[in-house]
C-alpha cells in the first residue's frame, strides 16, 4: 500500500513538473503576444529605428545571420563530412569533441574574441565582425548536424558507389549527401534559428544602428542588440518598441524552428 | 579533385581546433597586462575599478608627470614611463598629490556567476527531472510528443526575451515572495533556471530513453511500480548520462549573458544576502566592454578568459567522463 502511495506521489509530482514547464512557456508567450501586439503596428516594417520603426533592424538581423550562414554552413558541412567520411579514428573524434565543446562555449566570450581579432585591428565595430561572431557560433552546430545525418546513411550505399568505380568524393556528393539532404537542410534551418536570435556575440562586434544600411564595414543594425538598448531605456515608448521588437524576433525564430521540425516529422 | 576536396575537408575540420586555440591565445594575450599586474590575486580581490594609493615611492619623473596632470583635470590618465603596463591607468589626484592607481579584481563577478548558476541548477534540476520522467515514462506517446515539442520551443526562445520577461513579469513576483530587490542574485538565478530547464529536461529524457525496454519489462513483470522501475532500473542504467546532462546544463548556465544582464543588477558589490544585486562575468563583459580601455579592458579579457576556461573544463569533464558512453 505504501509503495503504491509513493508511486502515486512521484508520478503526480512529475506531471506537475511538466505542467510547470508548459506554464512557463505559456506565460512567456502570452506576455509577448499581449505586450507585443499592443505596440505592434505595420508602420514598424516601413520606418527605421530613427523614426520609431524596426525595418532596418529586422533586415539587418537577417543580413548578419545570412552572412554568418554563408561563412558557417560550407565550412561546417565540409568539416562534418570530414569527420564522418574521411576522418581516421582519433583525430576525427578529437575534432568531434572539440566541436561539441565549442557549441557550448559562452557566446559573450566569442564576442570578446571577435572584438579582439576584428574590431580592435580595424578600429571600429562592423557588420562583418558581427557575422564572423555568429558564424563561429554556427559552425559547430552545422558540424554536429552533418555528422549525425551522414551517420544515418547506410554503409551499403557507399559500398555500392565505390563498387561502381566512383571516387570517394563522387560517392559523398552524389550518393551520401543526396540521401541525407533533407536532414542536413533541417539541421541548418535549426542552426539558423538559433543564431538569428543571438544578442551577446553582437553586442560589441556589430553593435547596432538607428539607420538603414547595407554597409557591412560599419556598425550594423541588429534587432536583438536594439531590444537590449530599448528595454533598458527609461522611456515607456522605447520599452513598448522593445516589446514589439521582441514579439517579432520570437515569431521569426519560432516560425523557422517549427518549419524545421515540421519537415523532419513529415519525413519520418 | 579528390585530393583537393580531401585537403579542404581536412582544413575545415582543423579550423575548429584553430578557432578554439585562437580564442584561448587571443584572450590570454589581451588579458596579459591584467595578469601581469594582478596575477592570481585577481580572483580573490573584490575591488573593481577602485583607486588605491600607490605603494611605490615617487620618482622625479613621476612627480613632474603628476604635477602636469594637476593643471589639467583631476581625472586625467597620465602616462608614466617607468611603471610598465599599468601606466595607462594611473590616475592622479590633485588634493594631496599622492598618485593612485586603479585596481581591478574579479571576485565579485566570479561569485555572482557561480551563485546564479547554482541557484539556477537548484531550481531547474527537480523540475527538469520531473519533466523528463513524465516524458519518458508517464505520458502516452501523443502527449509526450506534444509536451516534448513545447518544451523544445521554450528552449528556442531567444535569451534576451527571457531577460525582458523576467525583469518585468517574473522578478516582481519573486521579490514579493522573498523580499529584497527585484534585480538580485535570486531573480537572475531563477530566470536562468527557467532558461536551462528545457535543455536539461530534453537531454535527460534522451538519456533515460536509452534504457532497454526489456529491463523495464522484467521489473514490471516482478510487480514493481512505475516509481520503482524509474528508481531501480532507469536511474541506475542511465545515471552516467543524466549526470553528464546536468553538468552540460551547468556549463550552459555559466556563460549565459542576456537573461542575466536584465536581472542581476550589474553592480560590482558582493551580495550579503541572496536577494542582493551583484554582477556575473558575462554581464560584466556585456555592460563594460564598450567603455573600457587600458587595464580595465585587459581585466575584462581576464574575466573572459576565466569564463572560457571554466566552461571549457566543465564541458570537457562532462563529455569525457559521463557522456562518452552515450556518444559512442
Amino acid at each position: 500500500m505504501k509503495r503504491l502511495l509513493i508511486n502515486k506521489i512521484i508520478l503526480t509530482l512529475s506531471t506537475i513538473s511538466a505542467l510547470i514547464g508548459l506554464a512557463f512557456l505559456a506565460w512567456i508567450l502570452v506576455t509577448l503576444f499581449i505586450k507585443g501586439l499592443s505596440s505592434f503596428h505595420f508602420s514598424l516594417f516601413v520606418n527605421d529605428l530613427i523614426n520609431n520603426g524596426l525595418r532596418n533592424l529586422i533586415i539587418g538581423q537577417f543580413i548578419l545571420a545570412g552572412m554568418a550562414s554563408i561563412i558557417g554552413i560550407p565550412l561546417g558541412m565540409v568539416a562534418g563530412i570530414y569527420i564522418r567520411e574521411y576522418g581516421q579514428g582519433r583525430y576525427a573524434n578529437l575534432i568531434r569533441n572539440l566541436s561539441d565543446i565549442m557549441m557550448s562555449a559562452p557566446s559573450i566570450v566569442i564576442g570578446a574574441f571577435v572584438y579582439a581579432i576584428v574590431v580592435v585591428p580595424t578600429g571600429h565595430t562592423s557588420g562583418f565582425a558581427g557575422s564572423i561572431a555568429l558564424a563561429i557560433m554556427m559552425i559547430p552546430i552545422v558540424i554536429s548536424t552533418t555528422d549525425s545525418m551522414l551517420s544515418l546513411v547506410p554503409q551499403e550505399l557507399r559500398e555500392a558507389g565505390i563498387a561502381l568505380g566512383a571516387s570517394k568524393y563522387k560517392v559523398i556528393f552524389d550518393i551520401v549527401i543526396k540521401s541525407a539532404k533533407v536532414g542536413i537542410m533541417t539541421g541548418i534551418l535549426l542552426a539558423f534559428a538559433r543564431i538569428v536570435g543571438e544578442t551577446a556575440p553582437l553586442l560589441f562586434t556589430s553593435q547596432t544602428s538607428n539607420y538603414f544600411t547595407l554597409d557591412l564595414t560599419h556598425a550594423f543594425p541588429s534587432l536583438s542588440v536594439s531590444i537590449y538598448d530599448l528595454a533598458s531605456d527609461v522611456q515607456t515608448s522605447s520599452r513598448d518598441l522593445a516589446w514589439a521588437a521582441s514579439f517579432i524576433l520570437t515569431v521569426m525564430v519560432l516560425v523557422i524552428n517549427l518549419t524545421g521540425k515540421f519537415i523532419t516529422r513529415n519525413k519520418k | 579533385m579528390e585530393k583537393i576536396f580531401q585537403k579542404f575537408a581536412f582544413s575545415s575540420a582543423t579550423l575548429v581546433f584553430i578557432i578554439l586555440l585562437g580564442i584561448f591565445i587571443t584572450l590570454f594575450n589581451a588579458a596579459r597586462p591584467a595578469i601581469n599586474e594582478f596575477g592570481l590575486n585577481f580572483i580573490v580581490d573584490p575591488a573593481w575599478n577602485k583607486e588605491v594609493p600607490l605603494s611605490t615611492p615617487q620618482t622625479t619623473t613621476d612627480k613632474s608627470a603628476a604635477q602636469k596632470s594637476v593643471t589639467d583635470t583631476n581625472d586625467e590618465s597620465v602616462d608614466v614611463n617607468d611603471y610598465g603596463d599599468s601606466s595607462d591607468d594611473m590616475i592622479m589626484e590633485d588634493e594631496d598629490d599622492t598618485p593612485t592607481k586603479t585596481i581591478y579584481g574579479g571576485l565579485v563577478p566570479l561569485v555572482g556567476t557561480i551563485f546564479s548558476t547554482l541557484i539556477a541548477l537548484a531550481f531547474a534540476l527537480p523540475i527538469a527531472m520531473g519533466i523528463s520522467i513524465f516524458l519518458a515514462e508517464i505520458a502516452p506517446k501523443k502527449i509526450a510528443t506534444f509536451v516534448g515539442g513545447a518544451i523544445e520551443l521554450l528552449a528556442a526562445i531567444p535569451s534576451i526575451i527571457f531577460g525582458m520577461w523576467g525583469l518585468y513579469y517574473f522578478a516582481p513576483i519573486v521579490a514579493d515572495l522573498f523580499g529584497g530587490f527585484q534585480v538580485s542574485l535570486l531573480t537572475a538565478g531563477l530566470v536562468l533556471g527557467v532558461m536551462i530547464l528545457p535543455f536539461m529536461a530534453a537531454i535527460t529524457r534522451d538519456s533515460m530513453n536509452t534504457t532497454p525496454d526489456i529491463l523495464k519489462e522484467s521489473a514490471y513483470a516482478l510487480g514493481a511500480t512505475k516509481f520503482e522501475v524509474i528508481k531501480d532500473v532507469i536511474f541506475p542504467y542511465s545515471k552516467v548520462g543524466i549526470i553528464g546532462s546536468i553538468i552540460l546544463s551547468l556549463g550552459r548556465a555559466l556563460g549565459e549573458t542576456m537573461a542575466v544582464a536584465f536581472l542581476i543588477g550589474s553592480i560590482f558589490e558582493l551580495p550579503h544576502k541572496i536577494t542582493d544585486p551583484t554582477i556575473s562575468i558575462p554581464v560584466a563583459l556585456a555592460n563594460n566592454f564598450g567603455e573600457a580601455s587600458g587595464l580595465g579592458m585587459s581585466s575584462l579579457f581576464y574575466l573572459a578568459l576565466i569564463l572560457f576556461v571554466m566552461s571549457f573544463a566543465i564541458i570537457s569533464f562532462a563529455k569525457f567522463y559521463f557522456l562518452r558512453k552515450a556518444n559512442s
